[in-house]
């Protein structure tokens, strides 16, 4: 028996904001390996959403469906509905290209390119068609703004992105995203390679950002999900070789104080994982 | 005989064995410099040798060297690159591949002088290409080929996975991730790479002698025949012409064959310095 995630338990309407992803049945393929199955789940907008669970558990494998970045992996398929706005991003016709640019993504390595600060916000909008000078000169700026790094770089611009702090790396790295003005931002434990100072810039970025971007975050850290997120979805598998399944969706709050799962509570009071 | 000896025999002739190399090099480098240093001024390596005792200096074959290697690397550079990104980035992974990789392998490590009756036969004479600057480019850049395309392969792949899903996660194809972003960043492993090759180039006599002549002639068009500074050197030494002039020319081709390993050494480790 597969449960049923409660927040279709809850009608949707309670959530404000319309959902920007919508999942329907979704089953990922790794080869014969069958990683994910059954997930069906709504992402809204100008929120916050967190996947917890334990290592291992697809929340990571789920995320990259998202922006199709499964699709690099060569053997990887998947069965079911993803829909961006109501448009299916799987459909005939979608360039995963195209769906990368709108779906931007933050890894948990820092990866800044090995090229100037200014040149690593300036890539994606160079790739997609932005010469003018000036025109890049705002778009970096703004950018670097958004991210909360402008006031730290904005004199060291022609400096390798690589010669940053690691915490300062990862916020280039979300001005580079910012650039391409996406509409989601899908962040793969962006904190757990950083220090504490700079876990709490990203944070509060989280918090500034999630009125113009769709936010999803994977996150190993559950007082970091509690403290950013509107709504939490937590992933288990249950037993190793077989898939892994959404076990509980809901607010933030009545995840962490009453889930309705126990398999959740257990995993939220520290039992396992 | 206790432990300790045994142990100490065994040191001692790991060490001289490790001396022996360095010995080895440094008696090469030494007899060489002594015999050949009071041959080289500025008439040696700028003028034209003459006379039956190939008197004077040997200026023609440094130029048709640099000429060779240089128009074998502009010759080598595209293609071996491009094989490169081929076989790394786009190419199914598996027997055609792998069929590709074991060709590069043993093209380098067919016999130069094969090489050498290859060239001959197939650019100088089939061709019509003559002795020539040309002829000796393209023979030399079969022997060049595999080293270029390895280290470029070798070079791509050390490209962190992590770098490449940041630029596809800003929407970049295949093409602009590979172009903008993997090439550049294994740029400095690639010219390594093409740095030894023509470090072997420069040392190359059998190709070269083979397919660009022996005229001690200053090439300028690329279809001029010329003598490289080991095909000169060969005939000095060998004929007896000029031994002391054979020397010059040994040591002015080791301090150009030096300089090309100290150069990609300097490279790899200005590389290892900026990625951390």
């Amino acid at each position: 028996m597969t449960p049923v995630p409660t927040a279709l338990n809850a009608p949707l309407a309670e959530l404000a904001g319309k959902p920007r992803f919508s999942v329907r049945d979704l089953d990922f393929y790794y080869g014969d390996f069958q990683a994910l199955t059954g997930i069906t789940i709504d992402v809204r907008e100008n929120s916050v959403t967190a996947f917890i669970g334990p290592s291992g558990c697809g929340k990571s494998t789920f995320l990259r469906c998202l922006n199709r970045m499964n699709d690099l992996i060569p053997g990887t398929r998947i069965e079911g509905t993803i829909t961006l706005d109501g448009a299916d991003i799987y459909g005939p016709g979608v360039d995963p290209v195209d769906l990368r640019r709108r779906v931007g993504m933050i890894f948990q390595q820092p990866n800044p390119f090995p090229m100037s600060i200014y040149d690593n916000v300036a890539f994606g909008p160079r790739l997609h068609g932005v010469t003018k000078k000036a025109e890049l000169d705002e778009i970096v700026e703004k950018a670097l703004v958004r991210a909360n790094l402008w006031k730290e770089v904005k004199d060291i611009m022609g400096r390798g992105g690589l010669t940053l702090s690691g915490g300062q790396q990862q916020r280039l790295c979300i001005a580079r995203v910012l650039a391409v003005q996406p509409d989601v931002l899908l962040m793969d434990e962006p904190c757990s390679a950083i220090d504490p100072t700079s876990v709490q810039k990203v944070e509060d970025l989280m918090a500034e950002l999630k009125s113009t971007v769709t936010i999803i975050i994977v996150t190993h850290n559950m007082q970091q999900a509690a403290r950013v997120s509107d709504e939490t979805a937590f992933f288990l598998q249950e037993r190793q070789g077989e898939p892994a399944e959404l076990i509980e969706f809901g607010r933030t709050a009545e995840i962490f104080t009453s889930p309705h799962d126990r398999r959740t509570e257990d995993y939220i009071t520290g039992r396992f994982g | 005989m206790g432990k300790r000896w045994i142990n100490r025999i065994a040191v001692g002739i790991l060490w001289a064995c490790g001396l022996m190399t360095v010995v080895a090099l440094g008696a090469v480098i030494l007899y060489v410099f002594v015999r050949g240093i009071g041959q080289i001024t500025p008439e040696f390596i700028f003028t034209k040798p003459h006379g039956v005792n190939a008197e004077g200096g040997i200026g023609p074959t440094i130029v048709a060297t640099i000429y060779v290697t240089g128009l074998s690397m502009l010759i080598v550079t595209p293609v071996a690159v491009l094989a490169a990104v081929y076989l790394a980035e786009y190419a199914v992974q598996g027997r055609l591949v792998n069929a590709i990789r074991f060709a590069a392998d043993t093209l380098a490590s067919v016999p130069s002088i094969v090489m050498g009756l290859f060239g001959f036969a197939f650019f100088v004479e089939a061709m019509g290409l003559g002795f020539s600057v040309l002829s000796g480019a393209l023979a030399l850049s079969f022997l060049m080929l595999p080293i270029v395309m390895r280290a470029t392969e070798e070079a791509i792949r050390a490209v962190p996975k992590y770098i490449r899903w940041g630029s596809y996660g800003l929407g970049a194809s295949k093409w602009q991730t590979v172009s903008r972003i993997v090439l550049p960043a294994a740029l400095p492993r690639i010219l390594t790479g093409i740095i030894l090759a023509m470090g072997r180039a420069v040392g190359e006599t059998a190709v070269v002698i083979f397919t660009m002549g022996q005229a001690i002639y200053m090439p300028i068009l690329p279809t001029d025949p010329g003598r490289s500074m080991t095909v000169h050197l060969y005939t000095l030494a060998m004929e007896g012409i000029n031994i002391e002039a054979a020397y010059g020319t040994a040591l002015l081709l080791m301090i150009m064959v030096l300089f090309f390993n100290l150069t990609a050494r300097w490279l790899a480790a200005r590389n290892r310095r900026l990625q951390g």
